[in-house]
């Protein structure tokens, strides 16, 4: 579903990923591990095309098309979905709002009709349910006066609502109490099937425990040094990075 | 109004004099009056239309204990000019909910002096939108004459091309205006660099013991918001219409739902046709 070939990137002139590989297939789940700085979130900002990360070098494609040619609303309406490290607040507009305009521009830019009022409230009703968030803070303004933990259950529900086929998670897990990333990995893990493909970034080991990855990356220094299956996270957990990079 | 105002005089600073030049003298002031007796509610529905120069002075009392919900449209058409003035007393516990929005003409100036005595309450929501070299502002003074009295100043501006949106705020406190609750927000969305909003608050307090706020900000739309709503699969135009909708609907917040609903139709076919150009620029 998504080849990344050589990808070379970076922001402010500095180069943080130096010749990225990954394939990722449908069903499957991917993690992404690394010390900070090794480029996780340049990988996920570069996917979902923020601006300022300028791609100089290698390829990116999404069920064979060429997803750097893409603007973001495009990615987004062809089943890209980021789940940002830091959901951004955004005083006046509610949950609601943002979430039904999202859902019904990917409609729209993939010819499908938009849903009504009341399908759309379904969807969020069961959505926010599944990921115990009161329904009531989905009418307040967007993550305003969500804690962190909050604020990532509110990108499950996207993610569940929108229906994405990648889901790139930038360190859903950050943030989370015990209680949360139960829900959080609940929520990831029933989203999973055949047509779908997660990649889900992060530092610790533990998110991984009930998200159980098919492949583990090692991300280091803006190349992926090493790949394994699941045991690959908890050898990270034993031994550290520092090994890596040595073997890098 | 007898004499042509200057630059220099301080109410005047940012407003288009050249413009006011060319329908001066053009005719008196006229005024209107409205009186609410004690107890009693009453409205204010004054939408400016046409082409003349508008220049009214209307005086309005509200009984004790009294209600005004005003709502003001300035809708002038393109190169007419606005100087309105509204004197408003609020007797004992009076109340007076005011929303203006500002946005025809070549140059719009709404102009309110408020009187709050005791225990008086003043809400006022004011949205301004301007282009082109329009220039629109909305003057303030509100004077807390008796104690416990309440006033709230919510005035939003979103600009393009190179108009000029301008919010003069005073607030007067008396003597007597102990337990006075006042604040002011202003916040001006400027979608083009050529833009400019000017913000002159003004605090004037001769009791000790008052709660006055007031607060400014002049900025341009949130690009991480931006890129949040485009990688949920939000076009940019459809993103920066959402944004800059929200960005007004603090100062329409307090109106009751059904003439909020009518002023936020109004607000948005104002902002579609401001953000096409500015966003076929942009793009």
């Amino acid at each position: 579903m998504l080849k990344i070939e050589n990808l070379t990137a970076g922001i402010e002139g500095k180069t943080i990923l130096k010749g990225l590989n990954l394939t990722v297939n449908a069903g499957e789940v991917h993690a992404i591990m690394g010390p900070n700085g090794a480029g996780k979130s340049t990988l996920s900002y570069v996917l979902a095309g923020r601006a300022g990360y300028e791609v100089t070098g290698g390829s990116v494609s999404f069920q064979g098309k060429d997803l750097l040619a893409m603007a973001p609303h495009e990615r987004a309406a062809a089943g890209v979905f980021l789940g940002l490290q830091y959901p951004v607040e955004i005083p006046g507009v509610s949950n609601l709002m943002f979430l039904r305009t999202a859902l019904n521009a990917q409609r729209t830019l993939r010819g499908e009709k938009e849903a009504s009022g009341a399908e759309f409230m379904k969807l969020a009703k069961a959505a926010a349910e599944a990921l115990g968030l009161p329904f009531e803070m989905l009418k307040r303004s967007v993550n305003q006066g969500f804690s962190g933990g909050e604020k990532k259950r509110n990108e499950m529900v996207q993610m569940a609502v929108l229906e994405p086929h990648l889901c790139v998670l930038d360190e859903t897990d950050s943030g989370l109490d015990i209680d949360a990333l139960r829900v959080v990995s609940e929520g990831i893990n029933r989203m999973r099937s055949q047509e779908r493909a997660t990649l889900l970034i992060t530092h610790y080991q533990r998110l991984l425990d009930y998200v159980v990855p098919d492949f583990v990356h090692v991300l280091i220094d803006g190349r992926i040094v090493r790949t394994g299956g699941a045991e690959l996270a908890r050898e990270l957990e034993a031994d550290g990075y520092a090994g890596m990079a040595e073997a890098a | 109004m007898s004499t042509l105002p200057k630059r220099k005089d301080e109410a005047w600073r940012y407003s288009d004099l050249a413009a006011l030049g060319e329908v001066w003298p053009g005719g008196e002031k006229i005024g209107r009056s409205l009186s609410i007796p004690a107890g009693q509610a009453a409205r204010l529905d004054d939408v400016l239309a046409g082409t003349g120069w508008r220049n009214d002075a209307v005086a309005i009392d509200v009984g004790a204990g009294g209600t005004l919900i005003g709502f003001i449209e300035q809708g002038l058409a393109a190169g007419a000019v606005a100087t309105q003035d509204y004197a408003i007393t609020l007797a004992a516990g009076a109340a007076a909910n005011i929303v203006i929005l500002n946005h025809g003409g070549r140059f719009g100036r709404i102009a309110l002096d408020v009187t709050l005595h005791e225990g008086a309450d003043f809400q006022l929501g004011g949205v301004i939108i301007g282009g082109d070299t329009q220039t629109l502002e909305i003057i303030t003074t509100v004077r807390h004459a008796g104690p416990g009295a309440t006033s709230r100043q919510v005035v939003r501006t979103v600009l393009g091309g190179r108009a000029i949106g301008s919010y003069l705020g005073k607030v007067a406190v008396a003597r007597e205006g102990q337990k006075t609750d006042a604040a002011q927000s202003f916040k001006a969305l400027l979608l083009e660099r050529g833009a400019t909003a000017n913000a002159k608050p003004e605090l004037e307090i001769f009791a000790d013991d008052v709660k006055c706020a007031h607060g400014a900000t002049v900025g341009e739309l949130d690009k991480t918001a931006l890129f949040y709503l485009e990688s949920r699969g939000v076009p940019p135009q459809q993103a920066k219409a959402l944004l800059t909708r929200a960005f007004l609907s603090d100062a329409l917040a307090a109106m009751a739902d059904d003439a909020r609903e009518a002023a936020e139709t109004r607000v948005t076919a104002l902002l579609d046709a401001l953000l096409a150009p500015a966003l076929a620029a942009a793009a």
